[in-house]
């Protein structure tokens, strides 16, 4: 699935460019959050284990072999943000060193892969487990789901983005149903084996799993004959949780909000000349594009270029969004810390 | 962790590119990228323009044909989709040796083909003159975040190891007697996966706790900072600014 250079037109290799960075952006301070100062190794080691992870065969019938993608488990094992900065910089290394995507596609690689995928599994997952009474066979059944739909969101996403900036003109709806098809069946593969390998992580090390992290049994000290709930070890800190909620919510909703409010703003003027073209207007057409080549690519150009202004106030929006929250929650956390120095050095 | 740092896509060498700072390198190759994309197809004369220069490139780089070519083959998947194009794009038609294709497509398929071929080129030159320390220092004095770079080295550094661990836990399997033949045997596979997990996230805490017992305290020590002189980054961007030059051409003829 990694696009290459010239797929993609210029401007919108440009504008998802943009969102990828703001978005990598927000991950670094969120995975500094997640993991301190263990962010470098550890995000590294499990960007390793995607790197490696991807190679790991899964035969599916004679001959033919699937592969994972890794978004929704790094999301649902490592938290969301330490998840979209792993599976970037594979793609990044993957760009760079193996020519494997291109340059200048690595935007919309990364949109699509890594955010999108990530997001929306985290995003599934903790609903899910919210819903789910609290067992460990909910996380299992919480992350096939996520992983489900993860894979066929990154398909919807790529359509989107080929639908705004694509440089052949395939229909957009042979475009989604190819991709969307084949990316549910791939889907399907990619959620039972991320359900099994969380499964057994879980089984072995369910402290290490970020999706479970609320699952695990409270100590209990038996006072006086009694069982009574061992007192919190350390108070989680509470800017970061809550945030943190906002943060994805606010995310997913303006990305699913700007995605299918563009998709469809781009979608009907699309069906509409194609029945125009259906009832009649076929003949002017092919006058047109078989006496002078450049109008016809005039004719194109305009409707791409209806699509592009709605797709790209969807993907302006999010990016507004993106900036005014994170500008208010630097300010916030800013402060915080600021009020919270003199302890911490005390602590130190 | 063995192999000496070097990527298998390196080739060692002493030409003037391979001298040349990672990232005035790095720059240039992505420049000379953007200017091939934003290339009009229909200028097919730039596309062989574009690919003369990188050929001249790899001659002062001194870097084969042969492997370039092999290099190339990774874009292989790909071609297939660019060859589906002109029987499922729209607009015009135009009957080639008995079949019905898209003359839209067909553009499609030549500018998916020409500009993914160059934009691979360019980063198999790329990665074969620069050493992989010297490609993430170049990344870093390009001003991508230090914790990116960090984390990009520490997959690199470590993708090896874990990779090797992989196959080390494959042998076991494979030496029990185990075959992966469907997806009855995914459930195995995927503890596989689940154990790999569990070690390359103990490795992370052991690498560190190793660092920080070596003062290290969440940035890492840049002991050979690179520069570039002008008289270096002028040789490195001739490369984009050429094919800035045909670019312009290609849109005003």
């Amino acid at each position: 699935m990694h696009v290459p250079d010239g797929f993609i037109n210029a401007p919108t290799s440009a504008v998802t460019g943009v969102v990828a960075a703001g978005a990598i952006a927000v991950s670094l301070r969120g995975a500094r959050r997640e993991l301190d100062e263990r962010t470098a190794p550890l995000a590294g080691l499990v960007a390793a284990f995607i790197f490696a992870v991807q190679m790991l065969n899964f035969p599916v019938a004679a001959g033919t072999s699937g592969h994972l993608l890794g978004g929704a488990l790094a999301a649902i094992l490592v938290g969301p943000f330490t998840g979209v900065l792993c599976v970037s910089v594979v793609l990044l290394m993957q760009g760079i060193l193996f020519a494997d995507g291109g340059l200048t596609a690595l935007g919309v690689n990364i949109t699509d892969m890594a955010i999108v995928t990530t997001v929306v599994a985290y995003a599934v997952f903790r609903g899910l487990v919210k819903v789910l009474p609290r067992t460990r066979r909910s996380v299992t059944i919480a992350s096939f789901a996520a992983a489900l739909l993860s894979v066929p969101a990154a398909a919807v996403a790529f359509t989107i983005v080929y639908a705004v900036g694509g440089t052949t003109d395939v229909s957009i709806g042979k475009v989604a149903t190819a991709m969307i098809g084949v990316h549910v069946l791939i889907g399907l593969g990619e959620a039972a084996i991320t359900a099994l390998t969380v499964g057994a992580v879980i089984a072995v090390r369910p402290d290490l799993v970020y999706g479970a992290r609320g699952l695990t049994q409270k100590l209990k000290l038996r006072v006086n004959g009694e069982l009574v709930d061992a007192p919190d070890a350390a108070p989680v800190p509470l800017a970061a949780r809550s945030h943190r909620k906002v943060w994805i919510t606010g995310l997913v909703t303006s990305l699913v909000l700007a995605g299918f409010v563009s998709f469809y703003a781009s979608a009907n003027p699309d069906g509409l000349e194609k029945v125009a073209a259906d009832h009649g207007i076929d003949r002017k057409t092919e006058k047109h594009a078989s006496s002078d080549s450049p109008l016809a690519d005039y004719g194109v150009k305009d409707i791409t270029d209806a699509r592009l202004s709605g797709g790209l106030a969807g993907v302006i929006g999010v990016g507004v969004t993106v900036v005014a929250g994170s500008g208010v929650f630097w300010a916030v956390r800013r402060r915080r810390t600021a009020d919270a120095s003199p302890t911490a050095v005390e602590n130190v | 962790m063995g192999a000496g740092h070097a990527h298998k896509l390196y080739r060692h060498g002493h030409s003037p590119v391979h001298g040349l700072p990672p990232h005035t390198k790095l720059a240039a190759a992505f420049a000379f990228v953007v200017v091939v994309v934003s290339t009009p197809r229909e200028a097919m004369w730039a596309f062989g323009l574009y690919a003369v220069l990188l050929g001249v490139v790899a001659y002062v780089a001194r870097v084969p044909a042969r492997f370039l070519f092999g290099r190339l083959l990774i874009e292989v998947p790909f071609v297939a989709f660019a060859v589906l194009m002109p029987f499922v794009a729209q607009g015009e038609r135009v009957d080639v040796l008995g079949l019905s294709l898209s003359v839209n497509g067909l553009w499609g398929a030549w500018n998916v083909l020409a500009k993914g071929t160059l934009g691979v080129a360019a980063s198999v030159l790329l990665a074969a003159t620069t050493e992989l320390r010297e490609l993430l220092l170049g990344l870093q004095r390009l001003k991508l975040p230090p914790l990116l770079v960090q984390i990009a080295s520490f997959m690199i550094r470590y993708g090896d190891v874990i990779t090797d661990e992989m196959r080390r836990m494959r042998i076991a399997r494979e030496s029990r007697g185990f075959e992966a033949k469907g997806v009855r045997h995914w459930g195995v596979l995927a503890k596989s996966a689940g154990a790999l997990f569990i070690r390359s996230y103990e490795r992370g805490e052991r690498v560190h706790l190793a660092m920080v017992s070596r003062g290290y305290a969440g940035s890492m020590p840049v002991i050979d900072e690179v520069t570039a002189s002008r008289a270096q980054w002028s040789y490195a961007l001739t490369l984009p600014f050429a094919a800035l030059v045909v670019c312009l051409l290609g849109w005003t003829l």
